[in-house]
Formats: structure tokens, sequence, C-alpha cells
């Protein structure tokens, strides 16, 4: 196994706290997680598991490391929570760093494995458990940790200052009406039909992004509105540091936020794992079944829009362009089939991808792993070998991502394996093909 | 509500604006406003020069601005909006802007007595508070959400004290967050802090604390409770005294604590937006007592009836005799008052308005893309294009109706019996 | 010994056997309602729709991408419960002490059954050994185990083909077979019980809650 193993990344989040470890502390934060916090499916699932490997061709990253046993789904479990049981917590500090690796960096919690294990192990629970023992350990990743304390701090996920999220809309709005004068982002519209969130990169890096959303929703005739308050980031990597607190927190305000604006419904941005957060992983946690109030995907949003004629096409796009099903959208809402409709709408050459829909692989950039940020880049272009093939077999020139993990994973693993592809999301294809009716021009 | 017993308040309609006038004047008309006594209709327009104003009751304020925006009325009758002007931004009091300019000006908030008016600013990169137009003395590093006492003479706010390196997680973790005072920092620091809140005489302040990874408590005055939580929430003043009410979490369950120490027998599976009467004798938030469904508790009795999709703060009548709240199941909301839910189910429902003997409740509601005002939990006869919440008279005998029908604005008042019959 | 096996431990082996059972769903039942994410959101519909997908031969993907695997899989785990039970030998010692039989299947295919169990369990021996996926999740306790279910198989072709002393032979089948009874609700082979129910709960959560499918 010696030659496996890679050269040890340097990161402080896990390399400085774990000196700070004492083996009651471990003992204690394992125990709590394992015996109260959890209690049926851990259990279950623990004493359900043959060790059969059956999981291990689910997984990317066992694919794409030469099926590298340590790789596979259970693999990942053996050397972490099979030892705390066994050892019930008496494991040293460096264990708890392999524990942070592997779970925070190795596994990006997309549950295709759950997929492929013939008793449905929710295995990526499995390590959301890992993830936190070693959030209360405080043994994170540093990016990811820092995107966390964002998130505590600010209500979203960059640092973003509430000035400097009005200031972005204002200017986008501006920006938008270049394009179409009568574009508008409404804020703190109470009463709207929708509110309309996203993640914190739009308003600081893809500023873009929300002009064009100004522009579509304008064209589709939607009453909608954004908020001029924290509460309008519908992001959660406190979600996947294992920091479920911060992760209520932020979804109380999303919701409440929603509430206050009276809106009927959110529409969200690109996002897969935005959409987990506010729908599954964060209600749950407040002790909502469901959303207190409907969440629309951008997916699904485009496909009303498109299927019911609210916004036509003009001229379909023409580059050979293939699709990346993102995890939580199309395994965790079954939108696969509403994302072809859109792609045939609007797409002359689309060229779908093997395998696809609830099998597609994993981007390997969503669960946290490219939050987890520059140090562990290269370990994830490892893991996305088979990523990288498939983007090739489909010969596609373009590869639209609807979810910004996918996004910027695809764009990492492009610049990686020298794909020579390019990136590009929904909305900017729509902008790019849809007809803007000469009455809104004015 | 200031001097809401000199509105008029003989019975009859008046018609005040005509929304297509209105919007004749500008390439671009913002969401409309009223004033609280229902007798001026506004919004925030664009002229033909790209500037902004306000129109009010078809009337433009004189000095346009480059932007104007969150054109709101407050209490006492007063327009207020944000705008800006030479690429600086200040706060416009009826078409007059605040003398301070900043970088950036936002969040204006109002005191309870409706006299004082406050806003975030940010200007040389950093941030601040500025109390009826008079700015805090020190700025901070970044700030998040702040407070203005009920007798608008002070203000508190969450700031960042100190600068860090980017991703310094161990900076983060030393605590350097805390609350302001007036542009006072307190003494202590701490991981992270949110809402604060005061007193009712705006010399005390409390916040809920976050003081490791997982450990959570209550700051009151920069001191915070002796016991740790799983999790806390936003604490309130009981109205008239020090005391603080807040929920936090034991266990894995939500409990109700009054200055450290459990007030409520119940243990829910969730408990927050805590309430009092106005008399600080009863206490009221909502709580869901299983997984997936939500109510009302008051003083550590839960309502019978639960809801599956949301429930919204409690509302008491102002004697403190009653509790409504908005519920929503099955994608409908309404009105439950003491536990019973109106039998009608809207698209939409604002929060409930009580007489002011707390006999009767009133809602704006939304059905079929027409507003109502729904009384009791009955069905109006008639529905408007645009409705704001009515408002009782003192004396509870009449009723004040604002409202938009066939593209103008109507500011009516009716006898109470009429709309309850 | 031989009537120490034939009498008491048999019962001693069916109630440890449904007791054991009995008290692992209890625990689950209670330990699910701990967990409270996990009863809300199981749907009959979806659960049975996932659970059929997974006990039809290829109607999983996973099952079709390794065909030969699943054929094995399959075939062990069918002898593995039906033989047992509709074994000749069985039925004959529950005629002689409590007066019941039911339908037998002919010995010839018993046999042949037995064998498969035999081979399918070999399978997953060498598996183990020569899969390093699977070896290096591997412990000793999955050999103990699946010694422990093939011990009754292989005792029985022995009793059945006279092998050795035939009464040391079919003692140790029956002490054997005893003790595989009384370990599943123990060990990881509960997952004979637990199947339908992890199945049904992910069936839940990616058909009814995700609409998506799990397999």
């Amino acid at each position: 196994m010696e030659e496996l193993v890679e050269k040890k990344v340097v990161d402080a989040g896990l390399d400085e706290t774990i000196k700070k470890l004492t083996p009651q502390r471990i003992k204690e934060v394992v125990n709590r997680v394992l015996t109260r916090e959890n209690a049926a499916r851990l259990q279950v699932y623990l004493d359900t598991c043959v060790h059969c490997g059956l999981c291990a061709e689910a997984c990317h990253t066992y694919l794409s490391r030469d099926n590298d046993p340590r790789f596979s789904p259970v693999g990942k479990v053996k050397e972490t929570l099979w030892e705390l049981v066994k050892r019930k917590g008496n494991v040293e500090p460096e264990f708890i760093r392999n524990m942070a690796r592997i779970a925070f960096t190795e596994c990006g919690v997309c549950r295709r494995c759950s997929m492929y294990c013939p008793f449905g192990i929710d295995i990526a629970y499995l390590l959301l458990v890992v993830r936190r023992i070693c959030s209360l350990l405080g043994v994170v990743p540093q990016y990811l940790q820092d995107t966390t304390n964002s998130h505590a701090a600010t209500s979203n996920q960059m640092w973003v200052n509430q000035d400097e999220w009005i200031d972005t809309l204002q200017w986008q709005e501006e920006e938008a009406q270049f394009e179409l004068p009568s574009a508008r982002i409404p804020l703190e519209k109470e009463g709207a039909d929708v509110m309309y969130s996203v993640i914190a990169p739009e308003p600081k890096i893809l500023a873009q992004l929300l002009a064009n959303m100004a522009i579509i929703f304008k064209v589709a005739g939607e009453d909608w509105t954004m908020p001029a308050t924290d509460g309008w980031d519908n992001s959660n990597m406190a979600m996947y540091s294992g920091d479920f607190e911060i992760m209520g927190r932020v979804e109380k305000l999303h919701w409440e936020t929603a509430a206050r604006l009276k809106v009927k419904k959110i529409v969200m941005g690109e996002c897969g794992h935005a959409f987990r957060g506010a729908v599954y992983d964060g209600p749950r946690w407040l002790g909502w079944q469901f959303p207190p109030i409907p969440m629309v995907h951008a997916i699904e949003y485009y496909y009303d829009i498109l299927s019911t004629g609210k916004i036509k096409i003009k001229e379909k796009y023409k580059e050979p362009i293939t699709v990346q099903d993102p995890c939580n959208t199309v395994r965790g809402r079954g939108l696969g089939d509403k994302l072809r409709y859109i792609m045939n709408t609007i797409c002359e050459d689309f060229r779908d991808m093997e395998p696809r829909f609830e099998h597609n692989y994993c981007c390997m950039a969503g669960g946290g792993t490219i939050n987890c940020g520059p140090p562990w880049k290269r370990s994830r272009m490892v893991s996305n070998k088979v990523k990288a093939e498939q983007l090739k077999e489909t010969g596609a020139h373009v590869v639209c991502t609807p979810c910004h993990n996918c996004h910027s994973g695809i764009e990492d693993i492009i610049g990686h394996y020298n794909l020579g592809l390019h990136v590009k999301f929904i909305s900017e294809l729509l902008i790019e093909t849809m007809e803007i009716p000469e009455e809104l021009k004015v | 509500m200031i001097d809401i017993e000199n509105w008029d308040w003989e019975p009859g309609k008046k018609d005040i604006a005509d929304l297509d006038k209105i919007r004749g004047q500008f390439g671009r008309v913002d969401e409309f406003t009223v004033s609280p006594d229902g007798e001026k209709f506004a919004a925030a327009g664009k002229l033909e020069d790209d500037t902004f104003t306000a129109s009010v009751n078809g009337e433009n304020w004189p000095d346009p601005v480059e932007l104007l925006w969150y054109l709101r009325y407050i209490p006492d009758g007063r327009l207020i909006g944000l705008g800006r002007i030479d690429d600086q931004w200040t706060l416009l009091e009826d078409g007059k802007p605040w003398e301070e300019r900043f970088e950036y000006l936002w969040n204006p908030k109002i005191s309870a007595n409706g006299k004082s008016i406050a806003a975030m600013y940010k200007r040389d990169n950093k941030y601040g508070i500025i109390l009826n137009g008079k700015p805090w003395e020190q700025g901070f590093q970044a700030m998040r959400h702040y407070d203005i006492s009920p007798d608008g003479e002070h203000t508190a706010a969450t700031i960042q004290t100190e600068a860090l390196k980017e991703a310094d997680i161990f900076g983060f973790f030393e605590g350097v967050w805390s609350i302001a005072v007036d542009g006072k920092p307190w003494a202590t620091k701490f991981v992270n802090t949110w809402s604060p809140a005061f007193n009712h005489d705006g010399k005390s302040v409390a916040a809920e604390a976050r003081t490791d990874i997982c450990d959570y408590t209550v700051a009151i005055d920069s001191v915070t409770w002796s016991g740790v939580y799983g999790c806390v929430w936003k604490p309130i003043f009981r109205p008239g005294t020090n005391s603080v009410v807040a929920p936090v979490r034991e266990e894995g369950k939500w409990i109700l604590a009054e200055d450290g120490k459990r007030i409520w027998e119940n243990r829910f599976n969730q408990l927050w937006r805590v309430r009092f009467s106005p008399d600080g004798k009863r206490v009221a938030a909502i709580a869901s007592p299983v997984f997936g469904r939500w109510t009302i508790a008051v003083d550590d009795k839960v309502w019978d009836v639960t809801f599956g999709d949301m429930v919204q703060e409690p509302v008491f009548s102002p004697d403190g005799g009653k509790v409504a709240a908005l519920v929503k199941n099955d994608g409908k909301w309404s009105v439950a008052v003491d536990g019973l839910p109106w039998g009608e189910w809207f698209e939409m429902v604002w929060n409930p308005v009580f007489s002011p003997n707390g006999e009767n409740v009133l809602a704006k509601a939304e059905r079929d893309g027409k507003y109502l005002i729904v009384a009791n939990g009955k069905l109006p006869a008639k529905s408007y294009d645009m409705l704001w919440d009515p408002v009782f008279s003192p004396d509870g005998q009449r009723i004040l109706l604002r409202y938009v029908e066939d593209g103008k604005y109507h500011r009516q008042v009716v006898p109470a019996h009429e709309v309850f019959a | 010994m031989y009537e120490f096996a034939r009498g008491p431990l048999v019962w001693i082996a069916f109630i440890v056997f449904f007791l054991g059972l009995f008290y692992r769903l209890v625990m689950m039942i209670i330990q699910s309602r701990k967990d409270k994410v996990v009863l809300p959101y199981i749907k009959m519909k979806e659960g049975i729709n996932s659970i059929a997908h997974w006990v039809i031969p290829f109607g999983s993907r996973n099952m079709r991408l390794r065909p030969a695997f699943t054929i094995i899989s399959f075939l062990f785990h069918i002898c593995l419960l039906i033989t047992p039970v509709f074994v000749l030998g069985h039925i004959v010692l529950f005629q002689q002490s409590w007066g019941i039989s039911w339908w037998h299947i002919p010995e010839q295919i018993t046999n042949i059954m037995t064998m498969i169990v035999v081979v399918g369990g070999l399978f997953f021996f060498l598996r183990r050994i020569g899969d390093p996926t699977v070896r290096f999740v591997t412990s000793w306790s999955d050999f103990v185990l699946l010694i422990i279910v093939l011990a009754p198989f292989i005792t029985g072709l022995m009793a059945y083909y006279q092998a050795f002393d035939y009464r040391t032979v079919i003692t140790i089948h029956m002490i054997s077979g005893a003790l595989w009874l009384m370990v599943i609700p123990f060990t990881r082979i509960v997952h004979m019980l637990f199947f339908p129910f992890t199945r049904a709960y992910m069936g839940s959560e990616f058909g009814y809650v995700r609409n998506a499918k799990d397999w």
C-alpha cells in the first residue's frame, strides 16, 4: 500500500488543529456524535453492511484512482467509522487528521454509492457523520472552515458585506438595462410572487449572472424580488463542514426572509448544494419535514418558462454541447428529464453523457470538496480522471453545468486535462438564444 | 402610530391618487407606499433624464436624485427613502436629504415610539450607525445586525472588532465579533454574536453569543449567562424589566430560559420567535412539539392544533388576552387565534391586526390575485387590486381601509360593525 | 450430544433466532423514532418499488455491470433461503417431532441447491481473498461468518452422502445449523432482516422525497 500514499497535503485546518486535541476530547466528541446525535440509521447501516465492496464502482475517486481500495466508499467507512466504533473513540489525533482528509477531500457526499449498495446504505450520510465529528473537534480543512465562518458571521458564503450586496444588485440592474431598458432588480418588494435567491459567488465574482436573471425574469413577466438584508444567500457550506448549528441558522434566515417578503415561492439560481441545504438538510435540522415555502430550482424554473412559452428561443445554440447532471438536483430531485428538455429546446447539437441522469459521475467539486481550497486541488484533479474521460467522449465543445460547484469543478478539470471545452450555465445559453419582445426594448 | 386620534375618522371614502397619471409621469415607477393615516400615496419614479424622485399624491419631490429606493412611510407620517447624490448615499426625509453623505447607507429602522430613524453606513471602509442624522463617532471593520432602543435614543450593532487575514480560522475562533452600543464596543469578544436587542429604557442590550465551535449562550451588556447550550435563538427582554428570555437547545431539545434558568416545562423539537404581551406577563413563541408539526406555545401551554408548513410569530392582543398567528398548512395560509384556525385559507395572509379591546381580528389576505380584508375569518364581499393593512380607530369603532380599485388609490373609513357584520 | 442437538438445541436455536430478530426489529423502530427524520419519509409505494428493483435479477444498474456476480449471488441467496425449508430431511424431523409436514423439493434438486450454496460461498471466500477492494474491507470476522453460514450446508451434504461417521456428521450439522440461526440476529447476517427496511427507506428518500430512482 505504501506506493499509493500520496505526498501529504499541508493544510493548517488539519495540521495545526490536531495539535490541540486530547484523547479525552476525542473520545467525548466521538461518543456524543455516535450515541447521542445519531441513532437508527448509523446503527442499522453499520450492522447491515456485509463488506461486499459492491459500492466501489459507484465512486469516481475509486475509478479515477485505478480502483484503489482505499477510495471505495466502504473503504472510506472502514478507515473512519469502523475504527472509531471498534476503538470506542480511543484514537490518536493523527487518526482524526486522516479521517478529515478522507471525509472532506476524498468524498463529495454525492450519494451515487447508495444507488450501488444492494441495501441502499446511505454511505454519504456515514461520511457526514465523520465530518460532524471532525467539525466538533475543530479539524476541518482551512478554506472550508473559513467558508463556514463566513456563513456564521455574515450569513453568506464569501464575506460579502451588506452594502456590497445591495450595491452589486443596483449595479447589475443598470447593466441589465443596457440590454433591456425595462429590466429591474426589485429589492424588498413585499408580496411579490417570487423571491430569487443565489449563492454568494454570484455577487462576488459572477455578477453578470444577476443581470442575466433580471433580463430573463423581465421577459418571462415574473413578479419577483430580492432581499436587501441578510438571508439572500441560499448556499450552505456549514452543512458540509459538519457545523449543523450554523447550517440551521443560515437556512432559518433564508426561510424567514422569504416569509418576511410574503412571497409564494423561492426561485433559486443554478446551484445544487444550495438546493440540498434549503430543501432537505436545513429544514430537517430545523424541524420542517418539507420546506415551509416551495423552493424551485433554476432547472425547474427554466423548464416552466420554456415549456409554457413564456420565453421563446430565437435561434438555437449551434455548438456541440453536453450537460452535467448535478447530484443534488438530478439524483436529489429527479430533474434530469426537464434538464434535457431545456437542452434540446435551446441547443441544436445536444450530446448526452454516459452514464447520465442519476448515474452521472460526480464533479468532485460539490459536497464542500472544492471549498477545501487550493491545497487539495491536485488531489481533486486525480479523483476526476473518469469525469474528464466522460466529458471527452461526448465530443462536445461546450458543457452546460446548471450548478455552481459543477461549473467550477469542471472548469478545473478542463484546465487540468486540457480538454479544450467551455463551461456555461443555462442562463448564459438562454441570454444568447432567447427572443426579446420588441415592446420590452423601450 | 403617532397622532392617531387626530386622523380623519369620519366614515367616508376619499380618492387620493390616480395610478395611471403617476405612471404617465415616469419612465418607470417602483412599488407604491401609503402613509399610516392613508392620506398620502407615494412611489419612487425614474424621470426622463434618468434621475429619480418621489411622487406623493401626484406631486414630485422637487430635487431629483441619482437613485432613490426603499421609499417608506414611517409611523409619524414622514416619507423616507435612500438616495444617491453625487455618487454618495444619504437618507431623504420628505424630500430633504440628511447632511451626512456616505459611501453607502442602507437598512433604515424606526424606533418603537416612531420618533427616531437609524440606518447603517459605510464610510472610509468603516461601518457604523447613523441615528437621526448623527453618525457614530467610531466605525468598525464590519457590521451585520442592529437594533434601535424603544425610546429612539440608542443604537446597538454586531461588529467585527478587528480585521482578519484571508482564511484566518484561528483568529476567528479567538473571537473578533462583539456588540457596539452607540459606537462603543463591549469589553467581551465572541466567536459570533447576533441579534442585539434593547431593553425598555435603552440601558441594556442582550444578544446571542457563540463562544466556541458548538458553544452558545446569551450575553447581556457583555456578560454571558453561566450556562452553555448547543444553540440559542434571539433573546428579548421581558417588558419593563431587565430579565432576558431566550430559546436554548439542550440535549437536542429546545427549552425556554429566563436569565439562564429554564422557565417552561415543555421541551420542544424547535422553539423560536419569543414575544411578550404588552404588560410583560405572558410569553408566547413558535414551537414544534414533534418533528414536522408547528404551533404556538403560550405560557408553556401548547395549542392543540398543529400545522405542517409554517407558523409565524405570535401576535398578542393589546390587552394581552389573546394570541394570534399566521399559519400555513398544505400550501395555504390562514390565521389562528388562541389555537383556533379560521375556516378560510389563502394564498397569502398578512399579520393579524387586533381591535383595541382584543375582541376582533382583521387581516389582509390574497386570493386569486385579489386582496381582501378578512374579519374574524369571514370573507368580505369586496376585494381590491392593492391593499394595505387595516387600521382600527383608537376607540375601535372605525376601521381605516387603504386600497387601490379601478386604477385609483382610495382611503376609506368604515364603521367597525359593518366590517364585522 | 446427538440427543441434545436433536432436541433442546433446536428449541434454543429457534427461540434465540426469533426473539433475537424481534429484539432487533423493536430496537430499530425505537431508534428510528429517536432519529426523527426516518419514519416520516418512508412511503410504501416507493419503498416496494425500490425493493422490487433490487430483488429482481438485473433490476439495478450495478447488477447489470457485473453479471457473473449477480447470477452467483442470486443463486446463492435463493438456495440458501429455500433449501433448509424444503429439504426432505428437515421436514421428516418436523413430522417425527411435531407431526407437521409440508411439500418438499426432490432430493436430487436440494443436493444441487446445497452445492450451489457451497460453491457460492466458496466464490465469496475467494473474492474476499482475491479482489483487492474486497480484501481491503475484509476482517477475520467475515471469514468466520462465511464458515458459520456454509457449515450446515457442507455437513448436510456430507451427511447425505454418508461421509465419515454419519452420527458425528449429523450432530455437527445440527449444531452448526443451530449456531447459524442463533448468530443471525447478532451479526452482519442480520442484513437478511434489515434489507427490506434499509431499501424501503432509501427507496422512499429517492422516490418519494426526491422523485429519483435508486437502482
